[in-house]
């Protein structure tokens, strides 16, 4: 048995998906792992932000808020909500990571409700934040969440931040960024991409001891398959000791 | 301009330029003290069924003070926008303060998750909800601020966010581009925490913006709490650092250590165990009750409340915090 946990393996994926000299927004959690990592290990020009302002900070410790303290500390600037989500519309940013409680085969996300009644939700969740904006303007959007079958869902309850909609070209159609749109998930046990066309979300790899049924048996809608499937890379040596010792020592997010 | 679609979502308050220069053209310009207490400053200018926004960024130099003193002097019924926020939301939620809310982030707060009483008030079906997006409402401030009735914007489009808000769709008359016009809001009051203001309510502020600039601007009636009170000399000896003038506002409260248990820029960094220890309490709704009767009604002020929570010892360990000073983690 190898020595790291899902949410290493998830972490050390997302952030060889960062070359050197891109640009993304951030939130806090896992996503910022990522990037933290990414500067640390391979991407030392990684220009990091936070929709609340900071800019291209040297963070020192993993924030609570993306409004904290930490995404300013020693920053190049310290801005606010319309520079950041602006330089995202104008097409400055490369990446942001997103999630939420649901997922659909076009890559839309719900972090809005579960029930029928917007009114009266029988679950309410925070709404879009930022992420509707950070879909809506950064080239690619990632996406890193444990799988199962109840997130990857048929149907998401509600579309509060756009993927490719409803596939093909209803995302041009809608009057969406051209050329933005989502670009990977990365879950626990594989990394998907979208077919070109259809925009249907697709295997390209499995992790380390999972098969293509176990991702299939844990997603709620079929999943297309890449040719050629590869079997992803578990994490280096230094890439976990970067990840526990510099970015996370108190295991906040990578837990036990 | 006809619109392409429309949201089913409830505009709160009126877009209408005209209707808000005749507001302003009433404004009082007057360099005169406007220095008071919280306490004064929510008998004044926070009225029941009034709109209110709140400044900074859910549990970073946000008005704290000004939160617990609208849920202790009972306002009901008001609006308000859920612009990022977060620990003041629940402060909020506490007190049933709002009927209607504008949402763009509430019930959450942020890695620490989700706030059980925010959650319960936000399922209850005594609030009326409006969808949209952090960016949205900055530009529906930002339109404010112009002075116009709306802001074009690139996000929302084809999802449920855009279909449960009150923004409509257009096409550019250069480009054919298709935008999100973003309606205006003008908050009939406000709150919002900054470094320094001196007692006519020039402000400085630190670290990160948000969109306080704009909500000043935008809003009727503004209430700042600053850290320190600093002179007008001191303004007028390098006005480059100012960044609310006078005239937005109208009440000005010293209240130092106002943003906690939230972060304050280069202050003091936020009280986690405080934070955590509400949204504990607020999985038993009895405890809860004992809970804000401490914390908050049975408090004469902002400062009782610190000192039931650490007092001064508490404040000097959350700035070693904030500058990352040795064993600051402890």
């Amino acid at each position: 048995m190898a020595d790291y946990n899902t949410m290493e393996l998830m972490i050390c994926t997302a952030a060889r998906e960062l070359e050197d000299g891109a640009s993304i927004v951030v939130g806090t959690g896992a996503p910022n792992a990522a990037a933290m990592l990414a500067q640390k290990a391979h991407s030392p020009n990684l220009v990091i932000l936070f929709e609340a302002g900071g800019a291209a900070p040297l963070i020192p410790e993993m924030p609570i808020s993306v409004g904290d303290s930490r995404t300013t500390w020693k920053a190049l600037m310290a801005s606010g909500m319309c520079e950041i989500m602006e330089t995202c519309c104008r097409g400055m940013i490369d990446y942001t990571f997103l999630g939420g409680a649901q997922i659909d085969m076009y890559g839309n996300l719900n972090s809005t409700r579960i029930g029928p009644d917007h009114q009266k939700p029988k679950v309410r969740f925070p709404g879009s934040g930022g992420a509707n904006d950070l879909a809506s303007f950064c080239w690619r959007m990632l996406v890193m969440t444990p799988q199962d079958s109840k997130r990857f869902a048929e149907k998401c309850q509600f579309i509060t931040t756009p993927g490719w909609l409803t596939g093909g070209d209803s995302r041009a159609k809608s009057g969406l960024p051209r050329g933005a749109g989502p670009y990977k998930i990365i879950t626990n046990m594989a990394v998907m991409d979208f077919e070109p066309e259809s925009k249907r979300m697709r295997i390209i790899g499995v992790n380390p001891g999972y098969s293509e049924k176990d991702v299939q048996d844990n997603c709620g809608f079929e999943l297309l398959k890449a040719k050629k499937i590869v079997e992803n890379k578990p994490p280096t040596a230094r890439e976990l000791s970067i990840l526990r010792d510099e970015i996370d020592p108190y295991r906040y997010v990578i837990g036990r | 301009m006809e619109s392409i679609e429309q949201g089913i979502g409830k505009i709160f308050t009126d877009p209408d330029p005209d209707n808000a220069r005749a507001f302003f053209r009433t404004k009082s310009r007057k360099l005169e003290s406007k220095v008071m207490s919280v306490k004064e400053a929510v008998e004044k200018f926070v009225h029941d069924g009034d709109y209110l926004t709140l400044g900074g960024f859910g549990a970073n130099r946000v008005p704290i003070a000004v939160a617990h003193e609208i849920v202790r002097q009972g306002r009901k019924n008001m609006g308000f926008a859920g612009h990022t926020s977060t620990h003041d939301f629940q402060i909020l939620c506490a007190g049933e303060v709002f009927n209607r809310v504008d949402v763009a982030y509430i019930v959450g707060l942020e890695a620490r998750g989700l706030s059980p009483n925010a959650r319960r008030y936000m399922e209850s079906g005594k609030v009326e909800v409006s969808e949209w997006t952090n960016y949205s409402l900055s530009v529906r401030f930002k339109a404010a601020a112009a002075g116009v009735s709306f802001y074009p914007a690139r996000n929302m489009m084809g999802t449920d966010t855009f279909k449960y808000s009150g923004a409509k769709i257009i096409e550019c008359p250069f480009t054919g581009t298709r935008y999100v016009a973003q309606p205006a809001l003008y908050p009939d009051v406000s709150a919002i925490h900054v470094h320094e203001a001196d007692i006519y309510g020039n402000c400085r502020a630190r670290g990160i913006t948000v969109s306080d600039f704009d909500v000043a601007r935008a809003s009727k009636r503004l209430i700042i709490t600053c850290e320190r009170l600093i002179a007008n000399d001191e303004i007028r000896r390098d006005p480059s650092y100012t960044v609310i003038p006078y005239w937005c506002v109208d009440a000005v409260c010293e209240v130092p250590y106002g943003s906690y248990p939230g972060n304050m820029y280069a202050e003091y960094f936020s009280d986690e165990e405080h934070i955590r220890e509400w949204m504990k309490t607020e999985e038993d709704p009895v405890e809860f009750k004992k809970f804000l009767e401490k914390n908050i009604y049975s408090c004469k002020d902002h400062f009782e409340y610190i000192e039931k929570n650490g007092g001064i010892n508490k404040l000097l360990k959350l700035r070693d915090k904030e500058f990352m000073f040795v064993k600051a983690r402890d």
